[in-house]
């Protein structure tokens, strides 16, 4: 099951310090190993306290746009006499990321004490994790473990005894990547199609059911517990590159590597490091070629470009792409670019909810025209038509859902055209599927 | 997020459009009535219990037909329209009869990377399945490709029904079909 | 209201003020710049999906959609610049690529805004090499067909449904290029405001069943009219080809109907055509019905109605000039008019206040009231004394029991058809019906509307003002210049106060309030 395998010395484990250790998903185990001791001092605070430590420590959005968390609460409007709302976003949908799904897995208490620490630093009585349908397991593991610590007064009506109210509930999805929009999650968890909704408004101003309304990744929230515990100013210093990006971050390497999975390392590290050290290079006999480093919706990089980024929010953007979720998926010189871009162009459009002409015609024909390159049926004027229609695709409709779908392709093209003009030209690319790849050896 | 079949297949065992009669789900002193009605108090608007709802129609009767559209609309406050736009969306509803043994291949780009193709090759070998979405002759599987399923790093990963199996390569399928219970 | 901040900005290089709050889009409409557009409609909920109304605003670093994007001040924004032209010319390359471009065979070419925009802004050639989606088009009931393959997914017929009709019956199903409007398994389009979802949509895809493959748009003549199925007086088109009517559209009236029209009034209009009607004048000779010139018949009256009543039974879908003039004949008899309205049920639309198919199945009963006419829906002949003369103003008297006709001296019909089950009239005047003349009528909330002629009246026809004004005339009431409806209608403001102040030029097409009248106050 991936898990559990040895730390790589040269990992920061924070949140994945426990992964692997059954004991540490029961309540029990959990305390042992300091569990919700933030939350018992949090609860002590004033909400605005915690809101300026997390801001202190630099955290910023792990779920992909790197907002910074505690900007982001700051603009709840503590004691305006609404409802407010905390949703988590657990719709780890973007392919190549599958963090959270581990420290759901793994971790579930510490999802649960940072959900409430957040809820009570944003007036929150009430907070939603919304997991995608297809965590089956996640939910049923963050299911008990609320049961436990709503059996055990952490949650609820009085939580830890301070008369506080925080109720935490799971709310699972039903297989739609666009639900990891923060808008349409509030849509979907309110039970309507997850359409995103036109900003402004914010969800700070009307999120869910109308009210006030902060969306927080998984991973984010789940730092919260040891930022409290440790300080912001551990936070800061751990990182490599304070204080522009902090802490320590979660990467998913995937794709044709020795040893998929998850690592955690601390912002700034080397990602040549990373992808040769501890993920153990390519696998025998083969190259990186190319690698889209964030999730499947930023720019593709080369893996020359990949070998100058230093790992934070601004070393990706150096080098024309975005850390993103931090889902890293990476080919080698055995994998066709046209063929992979065509397969993630297919998944924006099958997709995109159909809200937005772009997005819901532009995606699917994008796709057509790749899948019809692959087959060795393209012409040279597809490649332009393919920039032209990332053009009229990029920065025009409500969500990015239809900009992630160009960002990958045309950098693809960008870079390896050689690819695609050699099955333009009806000479096919050396080799296009690979033999069995030794999968979560780690 | 599955690719579902263009045409509804057919159901097994039965003819087109063939439907047993829809027995409730959501009756009056039944366990699933208290259930949602415990969810429905987690929100402050009840029309939030909708994928809940159709969730627990799912597991009880395998599908989610019109008639279910209906009957958790009337439950919810809404029509069967507004239910049938929200189950046309979310690609884990079955909009029709699926085999006892939902087989979801993942093939998005890592596990592409991974040989995901051959894994579905594999399945659609060893279940009978003719195609893509359709059910086997004998009503137990339905295969279909499905879009990430959130862990790429132990490609290829499988769902069937509510569990995830992780490193699946073409040679482990028949161990797998073997071990799952009729 | 007073405390509405204006907001200044430059659209197009034009100058705008608007109150704070108003979209870009509404605000240059101001300036006279129709921004492309194919989701919004201002009247339901904005959604900002079509992204066809992007324009450049100075400062924002994207392009906005002027839909959902409200004024700002000082703001600068460019409808036409290069990057918001070529994004619309994206959106509608990407609208066409799937499109099946079937105008010669859809109903909507001519009048719609998919052919309009890509004319306009659109690209002349399509770079789309694939196979196009198709999905088999689908009966939505009522008289909505929907072709699937037309449709751009704006959703105003989704909206509509749910946030004016508020019978949430349609969705939109799967999503992607999958993406269709669905219904519900078990309701039809048959909601009496459905088939407004025709005219909202803004392309072919929802098409009327009633209209289907009649005539092509550019082939209609049309003509602002009011609509006669009930007292509310929805503001309507009355669409023709070669003098027959051949379908009728709402004309958008903010004080009266929005943009709507019901079904049981968009549908009802093919009475206006029909053949078998009166074309001549005719009196009484041997017992037999024969033709005559309008002087002879006029006289033959005017002879009948000396020395008696004149009882008048007048229809409530009479115009306001032809009730007025009908008077002073009822006046100078010293007899009595009467009239009698059709009613049914009232179906409101529930997003639009004050409006409704209304119980009272006809257009002027208020301004029958106003001008004297007694309202007896169940037997309007009880006042009918013996030796009256009885005359029946487009009134057929359908469904009631005639027998007191026989207390009349003689009877008098005017009207467009022949009336069944009474004793041979001794006079039959033919006039226009209301798509065939022109006049005002007055709706149950006061307001006096006026309806232009919309085709031709069949034979020696004459309009049902120029008939009454002759006909009081001859009997004593000196009309004779009364030629034209709108002097008609200043003598009408004249005497009747509840009239005063009005004149056609006040009215316009829109309509006026008579003296008092407050919206919902009658």
């Amino acid at each position: 099951m991936g898990y559990p395998h040895k730390s790589h010395p040269r990992e920061t484990p924070v949140l994945s310090k426990h992964f692997g250790d059954p004991e540490a998903r029961t309540l029990a185990g959990w305390k042992a190993r300091g569990g919700y001791t933030a939350l018992q001092q949090a609860l002590q605070m004033e909400p605005t306290a915690i809101v300026d430590i997390v801001k202190a420590s630099g955290l910023r959005g792990r779920g992909g746009a790197g907002f910074p968390t505690g900007l982001k609460w700051s603009f709840m409007k503590i004691g305006d006499g609404k409802e407010h709302y905390l949703c988590c976003n657990a719709d780890e949908s973007e392919p190549g990321t599958f963090k959270d799904r581990e420290i759901m897995r793994w971790t579930p208490h510490a999802l649960i004490e940072g959900c409430a620490i957040g809820a009570y630093a944003i007036g929150a009585e009430t907070a939603y994790i919304y997991i995608r349908g297809e965590f089956t397991e996640p939910i049923n593991v963050m299911e008990r473990a609320l049961a436990e610590a709503r059996a055990a007064g952490i949650i609820g009506k009085n939580a830890m005894g301070t008369g506080k109210t925080i109720d935490v509930w799971v709310h699972k999805g039903a297989g739609a990547y666009i639900c990891g929009e923060e808008t349409a999650l509030m849509n979907s968890l309110e039970g309507k199609r997850g359409n995103p909704r036109i900003k402004p408004p914010f969800p700070a101003v009307s999120g869910l059911f109308g009210k006030p309304t902060t969306i927080n990744n998984v991973e984010t929230l789940a730092a919260i517990p040891h930022i409290l515990n440790n300080g912001a100013e551990w936070y800061k210093a751990m990182s490599l590159s304070s204080p522009k990006s902090s802490g320590s971050k979660l990467f998913s390497v995937c794709g044709n590597v020795s040893k998929p999975g998850n690592y955690e390392v601390v912002m700034g590290f080397s990602f040549k490091e990373f992808l040769y050290d501890l993920c153990g290079g390519p696998l025998p006999g083969r190259k990186f070629k190319a690698l889209i480093p964030g999730g499947s919706s930023v720019p593709t990089i080369t893996i020359e470009e990949a070998e100058a980024i230093a790992m934070d929010y601004e070393g990706f953007v150096e080098q024309g792409t975005m850390l993103g979720s931090g889902g890293v998926i990476i080919f080698d010189d055995a994998q066709s670019m046209p063929r992979q871009l065509a397969r993630i162009a297919r998944f924006y459009a099958h997709e995109s909810c159909a809200q937005c002409t772009q997005c819901r015609e532009g995606t699917a024909w994008m796709t057509k025209i790749l899948e019809r390159i692959v087959a060795g049926q393209g012409t040279y004027e597809d490649l332009d038509t393919i920039f032209d229609l990332s053009d009229a695709m990029t920065g025009k409709t409500i969500c990015v859902l239809s900009d992630s779908c160009g960002a990958p392709v045309v950098s693809g093209i960008t870079k390896f055209r050689g690819e695609f003009e050699a099955l333009i030209k009806g000479r096919r690319s050396s080799t296009v599927t690979m033999p069995g790849v030794p999968t979560g050896s780690r | 997020m599955s690719h579902g079949p263009s045409a509804p297949p057919r159901a097994p065992g039965g003819a087109p459009g063939h439907h047993e009669p829809y027995v409730a789900v959501f009756t009056d002193g039944s366990a699933r009535q208290t259930e949602l009605r415990d969810i429905i108090s987690r929100y402050p608007d009840k029309r939030a219990a909708l994928l809940p709802a159709l969730w627990m129609v799912q597991q009880d009767r395998g599908w989610i037909s019109e008639d279910a559209m209906r009957e958790v609309g009337d439950q919810l406050g809404c029509t069967a329209a507004y239910v049938k736009g929200v189950v046309t969306f979310y690609t884990m509803y079955h909009q029709h009869p699926v085999g006892k043994h939902f087989i979801q291949v993942c093939t998005t780009s890592p596990c592409l990377c991974a040989g995901a193709d051959d894994v579905v090759k594999a399945f659609l070998e060893h279940t009978g399945c003719k195609e893509l979405g359709l059910t086997s002759p004998d009503g137990k599987y339905s295969v279909i490709e499905v879009e990430c399923l959130g862990a790429c790093g132990f490609a290829t990963p499988v769902q069937i029904n509510e569990d995830c199996v992780e490193n699946v390569t073409p040679a482990k399928v028949p161990e797998i079909l073997a071990g799952l219970r009729d | 209201m007073a405390d509405v901040r204006m907001i200044n900005l430059t659209i197009e290089g034009r100058p705008v003020t608007v109150p704070d709050g108003t979209t870009i889009l509404e605000a240059a409409k101001t300036a006279g710049i129709l921004v492309p557009h194919y989701c919004y409609h201002p009247g339901l909920p904005v959604a900002g999906v079509c992204r066809m109304c992007l324009v450049e605003v100075e400062k924002m670093p994207k392009l906005a959609p002027s839909c959902a994007t409200n004024v700002g001040e000082g703001q600068v924004v460019h409808v036409y610049s290069e990057k918001a032209l070529e994004a619309r010319k994206g959106v509608l390359e990407l609208l066409l690529i799937n499109h099946p471009l079937d105008c010669p065979i859809c109903d909507q070419a001519g009048e719609c805004e998919l052919q309009d925009y890509t004319f306009q802004e659109g690209r002349t050639d399509s770079r789309y090499r694939e196979p196009k989606r198709f999905d088999p088009m689908e009966d939505f009931g009522g008289d909505v067909l929907y072709v699937t393959n037309r449709c751009i997914l704006c959703t105003r017929c989704v909206r509509f449904m749910d946030d004016v009709h508020q019978e949430p019956v349609l969705c939109v199903a799967e999503r992607g290029d999958r993406a269709t409007i669905g219904k519900a398994p078990d309701a039809d389009l048959t909601q009496p405001w459905a088939a407004n979802v025709i005219d909202l949509c803004p392309v072919g895809a929802l098409v009327s069943k009633d209209f289907l493959n009649k005539a092509r748009a550019w082939e209609l003549d049309r003509t602002a009219s009011v609509c006669t199925g009930c007292s509310q007086g929805c503001n309507n088109v009355l669409e023709s080809r070669d003098n027959v009517i051949v379908r009728m559209k709402p004309r958008s009236n903010e004080d009266v109907n929005h943009f709507y029209l019901c079904d049981a009034g968009r549908l009802d209009y093919r009475w206006m055509n029909r053949p078998d009607r009166v074309e001549v004048p005719k009196i009484r000779m041997h017992d037999v019905l024969s033709p005559v010139d309008w002087e002879t018949a006029y006289d033959e009256a005017a002879k009948l109605l000396k020395g008696k009543r004149a009882f008048v039974v007048a229809s409530p879908s009479l115009s306001n000039e032809a009730l007025f003039l009908l008077k002073r004949v009822i006046t100078q008899t010293g007899g009595e008019g009467v009239f009698r309205c059709e009613t049914g049920f009232e179906a409101p639309l529930p997003g639009v206040p004050d409006l409704a198919l209304r119980a009272d199945r006809a257009p002027n009963v208020y301004g029958a009231e106003l001008l004297g006419f007694q309202r007896h829906d169940i037997n309007p002949l009880a006042g009918l004394k013996q030796g009256d003369v009885l005359v029946l103003a487009g009134e057929t008297l359908p469904g009631l029991d005639l027998s007191a006709t026989t207390r009349a001296s003689a009877i008098i019909v005017i009207g467009t058809v022949h009336v069944d089950g009474i004793p041979t009239p001794s006079v039959v005047l033919p006039i226009a019906n209301v798509a065939e003349e022109e006049g005002t009528f007055t709706n149950l909330r006061g307001r006096v509307q006026r309806f232009l002629q919309a085709k031709a009246a069949p034979g020696y026809v004459r309009p049902s003002w120029y008939a009454f004004a002759d006909l009081a005339t001859a009997v004593g009431a000196n009309s004779d210049d009364m030629n034209l409806p709108s002097v008609i209608f200043s003598a009408l403001a004249q005497s009747e106060p509840a009239f005063a102040g009005l004149s056609y030029d006040t009215i316009g097409l829109r309509g006026g309030l008579i003296a008092g009248a407050t919206a919902g106050a009658h």
